[in-house]
Formats: structure tokens, C-alpha cells, sequence
């Protein structure tokens, strides 16, 4: 693959996309591993009658009344897996994403108490940025859009940019260690 | 070897048809000067010399965390991230919790790893294995120590945070790829008082861990974790390769910036550092 990056031609590129191909393929099979996993793990949990057994009974009959639906009847338009995933799926997870809102103010809470010189900088720089970002803080001050848009723009794009130059290094001197066998750690052996 | 370069960048060698790209020569350069040093700097380790590596609080803390849970009679709740295998973050935090499940097969703490995708679940259940049986506590290992929970975040995380909340782990640890769900999990493992510990390479997601977590790891550190942890030469000794490289990139950075300032360059400096 890092040849057919740097490499011209058809033969390399076209192997490199049968390989990702062919990851796709085995993704699809371990989906399988995933659902037995959690066949075992829940149905241990009903068979020994441990702690909350009745929840996993519900997401077991979840599991396979989806998977049955969406195998024998697909999961096209006007079918009961499309019904189920935009009635029930899909509302939960706007749910969980909304929960969101909540834990952001709770944990901009924690962040902004200014304790010590670094969180007191922190909390006038977010009060400017947010100021900077709704109407009325152009109404408390003219310029707070622009000192806004300069905070995001310069210091920080370029706090961001190192952060992703030292973590592009990492990942590559991770690779070279796989690539050459000290790096095993991942498999287990340490 | 007589070579020309085509209307679209590639060199046409002598009666070779393209070979390599020109305009991604520039990286091809950067990635043979970053693996020679390296590979220079693995091999002196390798010899016996003694490097130094400057330590990290979050890694410190791992072994003191599972200490507290252990103390508590409470679980270790190990995150992956939320990416699937071909993610690099995904195979440093499996690095990790392979040297994490040591300590917990050591001290015979409960150990706890949901996870998103399968085949990084395959993944975990090797490494777990693997360390359980090298500290000779294979029969301490429970068949729910690794288990797959969805393969949707939203899904994931609504289940992870109902665990953190009933089995209520000591130290939440999550190391790998994070999206949305980020805050969702640590700050619900915040409100339960655990210990945690986050690392990623994801910028957008440093700043919802650092409010959560009591310890994070920024982006290289998150790599370096599996090297430090282990403590072993070789790896060690790629960390100084790959900070010398930084060295020769930071110097790049700020000749940029003085010749941009000055105006004193010539054109193709810049053709020199254009990603393609």
C-alpha cells in the first residue's frame, strides 16, 4: 500500500483497493464474532439469573427481531427493520446525542472555574470566542466577532497543527515498529 | 538511468513506464529520512545504550489506578477507542491494554472491555488472553471481559455508560479513536468518581477529555504509551528517532516562518513543502 501511494500505474493501486476490499469482506464475517459474543455474554447473564437478567432478555429479542427483519424482509423502504429504525433506533440516538448539550455545560463548568492562572486565561478566552460567536456580542462590543474569529483562525489552528504533527510522527514511528516486528505489544506479547 | 518527467509529475525512467509519483516525492524523502533515523536510533538501543524518556503522568498513573480498584474490591473499565482495526489509534490503545490487563491479571482485578467494532473485539480477546496466561492467571479470565456491545457509537454509549453506572469501575482507561461519544462516556465515568485516564490523537476530542479525565495523553503520547509502559530498548529507542525527526521539522517550521515574513525565498521552497 505505501508503494502504490508513491507508485504510478493501474496493477498497484488495483491491488491496493482489493485488499481494502477484501477487509471489507472479513469486517462483514466478524459482525458474526459480535453477535455471538453478545448471545453468550447475555444469555449467561439469564441462564445464571445475575443482576438486571430481564434487560438482557429485551436486547436479546431486539437483536434477533432486527437481524430477522432486516435478513428476511430487507431493510428497504415500507419494510417493519426500516419502521423500527426510524421510530425506535433513530430516536434514541438523537436522544443520547442531545444528552450532549448537558454533559458539554457540565464539563465546561469544571474546565472554566478559575482556580488557577491557566484556567482563569481559559475561561476569559471561551467567554470571548462564544461572545464572538452569537449576535448580542457584537451588541456588547463590535470588534468581539472579529477577536473571535482571530482566536480560532491563529492560535488555535496552530496549537491544533502541532498537536497533529507530533501525533502523525507517532503513528508513523508506531507503523515502522509493526512493520519491523518490535512492536508486538498488540498481539499480546509484550 | 535517463528519466524525464511527463505532463501530469510522474518520471517516465528509459523504457519503464511511470515508476513514481514526483509530486508525493517530497513525502517519499520525508518517510526514508524518518525511517533510517529511526531505525539508526533502534539499533543503538538495541546495542545497550541507555535512553532516556521523560515520564508521563498519565502512564504513571495506570498502575496506581488499578491499584485503587483492586484496593476497592471494584473493576478496570478499558476503551480501545471507538475506531475499527485499520485505525493505528485502535492497534496503540490494544498495545495498551495489553500491558493494562497484565497489571489487572496480576493483582486479580475485574477487568471490563466493551467494544464497538468485532474485529477489534477479536483483537482484545487475544491480547487479554495472552496477558492473563503470561502473569499464569489464564482461570481468572471470564468470558465477559471483552464483550462486543453495538456497532453504533450512540448505541455504545448509552450501554458503556449504564455499565460504568451498575458495575461503577474504580479506573475508567480509554485509549484509541474517539468521536461524539467522548464526553458522553467520561463524563458519565466522572460522575461515578473513578479514576480516569484518556489518551487520543483526535484534536477535537482533547478538550472534552482533559475537563473529564483526570490524565490525558496528547496525541505522540498516546503512540509512546505502549513503548513506555513496556520499558523495552528497541521501542524506546524509536521515540528518539522520531523526536530527532520533530527536531528537523520544528527547524523547517521556523525557517518557513522567517522566510514567509521576510519574503526571501524561492518558489520552489514552497513546491518543496506542498502536501499532494
Amino acid at each position: 500500500m505505501i508503494i502504490a501511494f508513491f507508485g504510478t500505474g493501474d496493477t498497484l493501486a488495483d491491488f491496493s483497493n482489493e485488499a481494502l476490499r477484501y477487509m471489507s469482506i472479513v469486517a462483514g464475517f466478524a459482525l458474526l464474532l459480535g453477535v455471538i459474543s453478545i448471545t453468550q455474554v447475555s444469555a449467561g447473564v439469564v441462564r445464571k439469573r445475575e443482576k438486571d437478567w430481564p434487560y438482557k432478555i429485551v436486547l436479546l429479542l431486539c437483536l434477533f427481531t432486527m437481524a430477522g427483519f432486516g435478513i428476511f424482509q430487507g431493510i428497504t423502504s415500507g419494510t417493519v427493520f426500516e419502521w423500527l429504525f426510524e421510530n425506535i433506533q433513530k430516536p434514541m440516538m438523537a436522544t443520547m446525542f442531545s444528552v450532549l448539550a448537558f454533559f458539554i455545560a457540565s464539563a465546561a463548568y469544571r474546565a472554566f472555574r478559575a482556580r488557577t492562572v491557566e484556567a482563569t486565561i481559559l475561561l476569559i478566552t471561551a467567554i470571548v470566542v462564544m461572545l464572538g460567536r452569537v449576535p448580542m456580542g457584537q451588541y456588547v462590543y463590535e470588534d468581539f466577532p472579529a477577536v473571535a474569529n482571530w482566536i480560532m483562525m491563529f492560535p488555535s489552528v496552530a496549537v491544533q497543527r502541532g498537536i497533529i504533527i507530533g501525533a502523525a510522527l507517532g503513528a508513523a514511528s508506531m507503523s515502522l515498529r509493526i512493520i519491523l516486528g518490535i512492536e508486538r505489544t498488540y498481539m499480546g506479547r509484550g | 538511468m535517463l528519466a524525464w518527467v511527463d505532463s501530469v509529475g510522474w518520471v517516465i525512467a528509459a523504457g519503464v513506464p511511470g515508476l513514481i509519483r514526483t509530486d508525493r516525492l517530497n513525502a517519499l524523502v520525508l518517510l526514508i529520512v524518518f525511517s533510517i533515523v529511526v531505525i539508526y536510533f533502534i539499533r543503538r538501543a538495541a546495542r545497550g545504550e541507555k535512553l532516556y524518556v521523560r515520564p508521563l503522568a498519565g502512564l504513571q498513573a495506570v498502575e496506581e489506578a488499578v491499584g485503587r480498584a483492586t484496593e476497592m474490591g471494584k473493576p478496570v473499565l478499558f476503551i480501545p477507542g471507538t475506531g475499527d482495526i485499520d485505525e493505528i489509534q485502535t492497534i496503540a490503545g490494544l498495545s495498551i491494554l495489553g500491558l493494562v490487563a497484565k497489571v489487572t491479571a496480576r493483582y486479580e482485578t475485574p477487568l471490563l472491555v466493551p467494544v464497538l467494532y468485532p474485529m477489534p473485539m477479536a483483537a482484545a480477546q487475544e491480547v487479554v488472553r495472552e496477558s492473563y496466561i503470561d502473569e499464569g492467571k489464564a482461570d481468572h479470565l471470564r468470558p465477559e471481559t471483552v464483550q462486543y456491545i453495538a456497532g453504533e457509537s450512540f448505541s455504545y454509549s448509552a450501554r458503556v455508560g449504564g455499565m460504568m453506572l451498575r458495575e461503577k469501575p474504580a479506573a475508567n482507561i480509554f485509549m484509541g479513536t474517539f468521536h461524539a461519544e467522548s464526553l458522553l462516556i467520561s463524563e458519565v465515568g466522572q460522575s461515578t468518581g473513578a479514576i480516569q485516564i484518556a489518551g487520543t490523537a483526535e484534536p477535537e476530542q482533547l478538550p472534552f477529555f482533559i475537563a473529564a479525565c483526570d490524565y490525558t495523553l496528547i496525541g505522540e503520547e498516546l503512540y509512546a504509551a505502549s513503548a513506555y509502559l513496556s520499558q523495552e530498548s528497541k521501542m524506546l529507542g524509536s521515540l528518539k528517532g522520531q523526536d530527532l525527526v520533530k527536531m528537523i521539522i520544528i527547524f523547517c517550521l521556523l525557517a518557513g516562518i522567517l522566510a514567509v515574513t521576510f519574503g526571501v525565498y524561492p518558489e520552489f521552497v514552497v513546491d518543496l513543502f506542498t502536501a499532494n
